[in-house]
Order: structure tokens, then sequence, then C-alpha cells
């Protein structure tokens, strides 16, 4: 057990757990931060993407050690009011289905815009390719991110 | 104006006139949906509930429960229109909230066959039709005036003549207290005004900002964390646990086996369970449970044949088998080979196939074969169980909570009424969370421990715990005579467990000599359904090799479909036949039309396939190119014929995410076993469609018609398969008979 300094959403906070703790079970258990999602546990589907710094990082294989006083966005914390970009895009779109991926989908999609404000379909499939949707939403994602990306 | 009679669902509204009789309740449930847009009405917290499905606030809120649970198919936005409709109240003064499992206020509370909107679409326009009325009649009474003279617009009562008008909210006490009507009328279809329009999905905003809606996402005051472990093999059960070094680990509270069922438990159809005894870990957050299940020591070994009681429907039980042993794929595919060898339980035979063979001017014999798939919702298997005494609450995903209860309640000793399930948003069910022994064991152990628990699968339990889609495989034989006509057809199909099998279907009745046959191998590696079960292979295969007689006889393949259809409709052989000849052909001459059939682009490699299954007719035509050895799927026209569409844009997005499921598993999805071990548990080595891969344009076109709805959610799934099989061989030259295509395209494709 350690007492770790966190940066969530702006918001500073200690929590007191084994520092090999994935950064996901923090926010989920610790701070009830479910927005964040588990879905495989070792990187691959995307699901529990949140932001560290500007990248997107697959929280449930970061440990919270390694976020120590770093500036770390969930999907709680991309907007107040639902009202980031992507987010009204998104819902313009009327993109989930199921609607379990698309924290983390939304998460990755910001990573993007904020590194290539205006991609390409290309650009868009790479930086999403590492987010699995079950459901099959990928035209809708591509779609809510071009229209995201021109507001 | 049609009547209908409202003796369907009669128990819902007796029994709710009865609760209306308190007169106003306030009630929010626990997942409750503010889809709220900015001109809507202020929500109020005094409603007045007119049935079961509905209750109206003082002013003009309309609360619509939705009696399904949710899972991607968009019904908790669908269903509440179908009410909203008939109700005649403005979508965006509704407000929807996911009903708990209540068997006696509503019927089908399950995710099944595609058939929410089919099955309830009369019982949803009955609901709202209903309290349409009961406010018309209040306003009648209240005005002393006729009943005929009072009509609604959009939530408010008018009576013209006097100039009269009040809001739904406030004459909803009066109605209240007035008894259900025995019929009712529904209105025509051309005045429908919400049903036919694209509306979002109620819970969109909730989705996109985070919010708890998933059995994951529960939490409780005291809650423990619980996981299960096991037997690593199907075939192997529990020996011996040595949890001494897991139970000293920070966190862990307790380890103790949970056996799912009761020994002597009859079992119902949704009950299959692939391990019936399993170790369980529970301790104060996932992280530590997740660490100590590593540490626990578990010996299992093999089992030997059991039997287990299941009843069927109609009363009779029967006593199947589970056969023992450690299977393997390659003596799974040796078995399927065998049994193709030998004769087979005849399903349907018409004309003399036998006689036709023997005179055909020309045979085609293909065989098609796929493997086991695992379902891999995006949300792990999880559910909230808090089990005391007397009484049981749950909450989280699954597909058939009427039946899941009644097994929880033979497993717990608590009685139907003393168990409460909260159904939450399912992440993605495509027939796994049918089968709920994860809700049991979630149950027990809350019983044991005697506190509320959240059971979380990781993974890797989820993947590897069973309940998959079959292994099939099947043969088809042409026959052609020297005109290229198709003189006769046999199929013959199984699998393992279960036959794919359709007999019925096309291009059954299109042929006069015509021999369908099947065969079942049993196994101890569990199976369940899956979009669309059997279609969801026998489609693929029979539409690849239609393509290939098609090719055989010289005929386009559109146009090769399109005599065989009709040849049922002037004159069909048999009198099975479960399809709609007419709708059949309908689908393909609009996915002919708007694809572009007739003009081929540079380049561009085309497949057709149709089908017909869970009450709907899809026909899709896919096409691809070729990019640096790899195909890229450029367009996929799908044409559908449901009936009528409740929510166009989300239908197409249901059937958009059907053809991308579809092709995912086409060409990669694959479960494989040695020595009773799947060869995959997570997704680095399962290989699941992602966002390259997808089409990179999918067009839905719906057939316009006023025909009841029918089923959305599995029938554009089968189709893709065939379609894209098709458009590989126009790409390579070559067939491919084994599911996934993967495997052997990138051998095809070396060199184009």
């Amino acid at each position: 057990m350690a007492a770790i300094n966190l940066n969530i959403n702006g918001k500073k906070q200690t929590v007191n757990v084994d520092p090999k703790t994935p950064l996901l079970w923090v926010l989920r258990d610790h701070l009830d931060l479910v927005g964040t999602k588990y879905g495989c546990g070792i990187a691959q589907c995307g699901a529990c993407t949140v932001l560290l710094g500007d990248a997107a990082v697959r929280s449930c294989q970061l440990p919270i050690s390694a976020v120590a006083n770093k500036s770390v966005t969930t999907i709680e914390g991309l907007s107040t009011n639902g009202d980031h970009p992507l987010q009204k895009a998104w819902l313009e779109h009327d993109v989930p289905q199921c609607g379990y991926c698309q924290a983390g989908q939304i998460m990755s999609a910001v990573a993007l815009l904020k590194k290539h404000p205006t991609p390409t379909d290309e650009e868009i499939e790479i930086a999403m390719n590492g987010n699995i949707c079950r459901c099959g939403t990928y035209l809708r994602i591509k779609d809510a991110i071009k229209t995201a990306s021109n507001s | 104006m049609a009547q209908t009679q409202t003796s369907i669902s009669r128990r819902t509204f007796l029994k709710t006139s009865a609760m209306a009789g308190g007169g106003l309740m306030i009630s929010f449930g626990w997942i409750s949906s503010f889809a709220k847009v900015k001109e809507a009405l202020p929500i109020s917290e005094e409603w007045t509930e007119l049935n079961g499905f509905l209750k109206i606030s003082e002013n003009g809120i309309v609360t619509i429960m939705s009696p399904n649970p949710e899972g991607g198919q968009n019904v908790k936005t669908s269903m509440p229109m179908i009410v909203a409709e008939e109700l005649d109240v403005d979508w965006k003064n509704v407000i929807v909230e996911q009903a708990s499992l209540n068997t006696q206020l509503y019927t089908r509370q399950f995710i099944g066959g595609s058939q929410a909107i089919r099955q309830g679409w009369k019982s949803l326009r009955m609901a709202g039709a209903t309290a349409r009325h009961m406010l018309r009649q209040a306003a009648a009474q209240t005005w002393s005036v006729p009943l005929e003279e009072i009509t609604t617009e959009s939530g408010t009562l008018h009576h013209k003549k006097s100039g009269k008008s009040a809001t739904y909210g406030s004459m909803a006490s009066a109605a209240a207290k007035i008894t259900a009507p025995k019929e009712v009328p529904l209105k025509a279809k051309k005045d429908f005004k919400i049903i036919g329009t694209s509306k979002k999905n109620v819970d969109g905003l909730k989705i996109v900002t985070g919010k708890p809606l998933y059995g994951m996402d529960v939490k409780r005051d005291g809650m423990l964390i619980a996981m299960i472990v096991h037997p690593p093999a199907f075939g192997m059960k529990l020996k011996s646990v040595n949890d001494a070094a897991a139970k000293s680990m920070p966190g862990i509270k307790d380890v103790f086996s949970v056996k799912v069922f009761n020994d002597d438990y009859e079992r119902q159809f949704f009950d299959t369970c692939t391990f019936l005894e399993v170790v369980a870990v529970v301790g104060s957050s996932t992280w530590e449970v997740m660490n100590a299940k590593k540490a626990l020591k578990v010996e299992w070994e093999p089992f030997a044949d059991y039997t287990l009681k299941r009843s069927v429907p109609g009363g009779s039980s029967q006593t199947l088998t589970v056969p023992k042993g450690l299977e393997s794929t390659t003596i799974h595919t040796a078995s399927l080979k065998e049994r193709m060898s030998k004769p087979a339980e005849v399903a349907r035979k018409d004309g003399n196939p036998q006689e036709a063979f023997m005179n055909a001017a020309k045979i085609i014999e293909r065989t098609y074969s796929a493997p086991f798939l695992a379902h891999n919702c995006m949300e792990p298997m999880n559910f909230f169980a808090h089990v005391t005494a007397d009484k049981a609450e749950l909450a989280g995903p699954l597909q058939k909570a009427e039946f899941t209860e009644k097994a929880l309640s033979s497993r717990l000793g608590i009685p139907l009424e003393k168990i409460d399930i909260k159904m939450t948003r399912l992440g993605g069910g495509f027939g796994r969370r049918s089968y709920a022994h994860w809700l049991l064991e979630a149950a027990v152990i809350s019983q044991k421990m005697n506190a509320p628990i959240k059971l979380i699968y990781t993974r890797e339990d989820d993947m590897t715990s069973g309940i998959y889609r079959p292994a099939y495989r099947a043969t088809y034989r042409a026959a052609l005579d020297a005109n290229n006509n198709l003189t006769a057809f046999h199929v013959k199909a199984g699998g393992i467990p279960e036959s794919p099998l359709e007999e019925n279907r096309f291009p059954a009745g299109a042929v006069d000599n015509y021999l369908a046959e099947e065969f079942t191998i049993n196994s101890n590696i569990t199976t369940g359904s899956f979009r669309a079960p059997r279609s969801n292979f026998i489609a693929a295969a029979e539409q690849s090799f239609l393509d290939e007689v098609a090719e055989a006889a010289g005929k386009d393949p559109i146009e090769f479909r399109l005599q065989l259809l009709d040849r049922v409709i002037k004159a069909p052989v048999g009198d099975n036949n479960d399809y709609d000849a007419s709708r059949y052909a309908g689908v393909l001459k609009l996915a002919r039309e708007k694809s572009g059939w007739g003009t081929p682009l540079p380049n561009v490699h085309r497949g057709v396939s149709a089908y017909f299954c869970h009450n709907s007719y899809v026909a899709q035509v896919l096409d691809l190119t070729i990019e640096k050895g790899k195909p890229v799927i450029k367009r996929v026209c799908c044409a559908v014929d449901c009936g009528i569409v409740v929510n166009p844009d989300a239908a197409s997005n249901l059937a958009e995410g059907a053809i991308v499921d579809a092709v995912g598993n086409a060409m990669y999805g694959s479960l494989t076993f040695k020595d009773g071990v799947p060869d995959k548990n997570n997704f680095n080595k399962y290989r699941m469609i992602r966002h390259s891969e997808a089409p990179k344009a999918i067009d839905i076109h719906f057939v316009q018609n006023d025909i009841d709805p029918t089923g959305m959610g599995e029938p554009t799934f089968p189709p893709t398969f065939g379609a894209l099989a098709n458009a590989l061989y126009k790409a390579t030259g070559k067939r491919l008979y084994e599911q996934p295509f993967d495997l052997k395209l990138s051998e095809e494709l070396k060199g184009l």
C-alpha cells in the first residue's frame, strides 16, 4: 500500500492502494468513475482508454504509480454537460449500439484530433484500430470523428 | 380505424387499473433515462400510472416503460416509440424507463429471435391506445360531452364544439379511475407520426458521458467483489483447492467452491452450463481478487460421462448425456467428415432426388465448414447479487431474465415473488447472455458471504467458459440437366452438437427433387444461441453454393435466384416452405437496383447473397478490391424487408453493425480445441474485426410496405458471409469453403 497523489479530471486527490494497481481499477473501484470500462485487461480492446496528458493510454495496463501527479482525463472529465464536440458528434450520428466500448472510442478520438485536427480516413483507421467495437459501429465512429473535426 | 381487442394483455390492464386506483404515484426506476431536449416540458415528480407501460405527470410528461432488456438493438427507444404513437404524445415529452422483470405486467421480457418488436407490436400499440382512450373518456365525463367528440393532438384533449381543451397531465388523475376498455381503436398506419421517423437512442447522452448503465457499474454500500476460477479444459471438473496463499492476500475475504445447480434440479432450456462447480474468490476490490485468483492452487480431474435432466417445452423432460473426454478440433473434424459419409436423418424429401441425380448432365458437390465461435461481448459476464435469508436482489445484464429467475428460485429455495431482477443495459449479448449461470453463481456467493457482491468474469473466464456457436459442416449437391436447369438439390448438414439445417427454406420449394438430411455429434463443449443461430452458417454455405451452381449453369447469380423464386411463386414444390417467395425476390431486386449490379466497376469484385430468417428478408451485394495483397471491402449494399420500420436510422445502424460483425466472423472468427482447452482466451489471440478492416461504406435500403414489423437484429447478419465469399471468389478465382476465410485467403492472395 502507498499513498499516491492523483490529478484526475483536474481534481487533485490521494489514494492509498497497492502501487501496482492498474489505473482502471483505481478509477472504477476507488474513485467511482465507472465510465472507463474493463474489456480485456491486456490493452488489446481499448475499452479502458483514458488520456494521460494529451495521449490515449490503456488504463488496464497502467500501474497507478506511473500516473502519480500527472494529468489524467477520463470520459467523465471530457465536458461538464456532454457538449465536447466529439460527444455531440457521437449523438448526432447516433453511434452507439450496446455502448460499452464507446467511452474508450471517444477518448481515442480525442487524442487523435489533438494530434491531427482534420484526420484523413487512413489516419482515423490507424488511430482507432486499437478500439474494438463488437457491435460494429465503426462507420458511424468514423463519420462522427469527421463531423467533430469540422466543428 | 381498426378495432383491436385488448385481451392480449388484459391481465396487465386489470392489474394496473387497481394500482392506479391508489391515485398518484411517485416513482423513478433505478435506471431511468432522461433523454430530454431543451424545449421539453420540465420534469414533474407526481405521476399517474394508467397502465403498466406508462404514467403521466400532471404537467404532461409521459414516462414509458420499456419492457425488454436493451443490449444494443435499440428496443429501449423503438418499443416506447410504438406506445407514444398510439397515445398521441409529442416524443420530446417522453421519458423512457427500463422496466424491471415483472411477469405479471409484461410478457416476453427477453432478447432472442429478433422478436421484440414483432411480438410486442400489438401490446405496445394497445398500451398507448388504451391510455389514450381512458384520457378521452375522462375528458368526456368531465365536460359532459359524448366520447366520440373528443379528439387528441400531441398530448392535448380537445372538444371542438365547445372549444374546450385539456392536457393529458391535467386529465391523467381522472383517467386513472376509468375502467380499461375491452377494445380500442388503433391508428391507421398512414396516420403514424412517430413510427417510421428516426429517433435518437434515449440512452445516448448517458453512454457518451460515461454514466453508470451496465452491470459492471453497479455498486452498493458494503459490496464485495467476487471472481471465479473454472476448469482449464472442457471435460474436467474440480478435484481440490489449496487456498492458503490466496486467503492471506490483502483484501481477500473468502475462497470456496460453488455448485451452480442443485443435484436434483431439472434444467430448463436456457440452463446450459459448462462447469457445474467453480471456485469463488471474494474480496474488497477487483485488483486484489484478480491477484488472489492467480495465487490459488487448484487441482482438476477428468469427469466421467454424466447425465442431466432437462425439461422440454410442452411439459415432458429428457435425459441428456454429457460425454467424458478431452476433445480436440482434429478429432471433431474427422468425426464430422465420417458422419458426412454415412446416412443421416431425412428432414425433407420432395420428388425422387436419387433418380434425378442419376439422370443429371452435370453434378456439382461442395462441402462447407465453420468452427466454434465465442460471443466475446465487450462487457464480460457479470452480475450483482444481494441475497438475504428471505429475499434476493439482483442486477445486471441478461437476455432471459424470466427463465433465469425460475432457475434461481429453485437454487436458493426462495419463491419467485421474493426475487427482484433489475435488467441493466447489456454491453452486448449476441445470445451469450441467455445462459445466465453466472447469475446463479453470483447469488450463491452472496448468500454464502451474507453480503452484497458483484461477480465479474475476467475476459479469459468469459472466453473459455463455453456456450459457443456450434461447429458446423454441410455438403451440397446440385443436379443440372443438359439445358442447365436445376433438377435436383441435396443438402446434408451436421454439427457439434447441433444441426444447422433449415430444410424448409429456399431453395426448398423451387426444385422438384429435393433432399435435406441432418446429423449431430454429441460433445462436452457447451454451445448456445449466437446471432442468427444456424442461419449464420447455413446461409453462408447455401449462398456460396448457389453462386457456384449459377456459374455452372451459365447464369447471372441474381437472375438464377429470381428464376428459382419465380418457380416458387407460380408452382411451389411441397407445402412447408417457410418463406414468402415474392418478398424474397423483392429484396434481391432492390439490392440489384441500388447496388448498380448491372454496371460493373473497374477492379471491383462483386458478390451477392440473400437470405430469409427471423421473419425478415435481406439481400446484399458486396464490392471489394484487392489492395496491397489484401481484400478491401469498398461497399456493402443491403436491402431489407422487415415490414414497417419503426426507427429507420436505428434499424440501419443495427444492420450496418451486423454486416461488420459478419465480415469479422467470416474472415477471422474461430475457436479451436486441443485436449479440451480452447486455443484462445483473450483478444491478443482471438481476432476481432477492427476499424481498418470494416467495409468502407454500407448502405441500407428498406422495402416500403405496410406489413407488421418483423426481425431486425439478426436477419442482416447471415447473408454477408456468402456475399463476401462470392466476392472473394471473383477477386481470386478460388472458392473458399472453410471459415474463417483469412487462413486460406492469404495464400490465394499471394502474387495478386
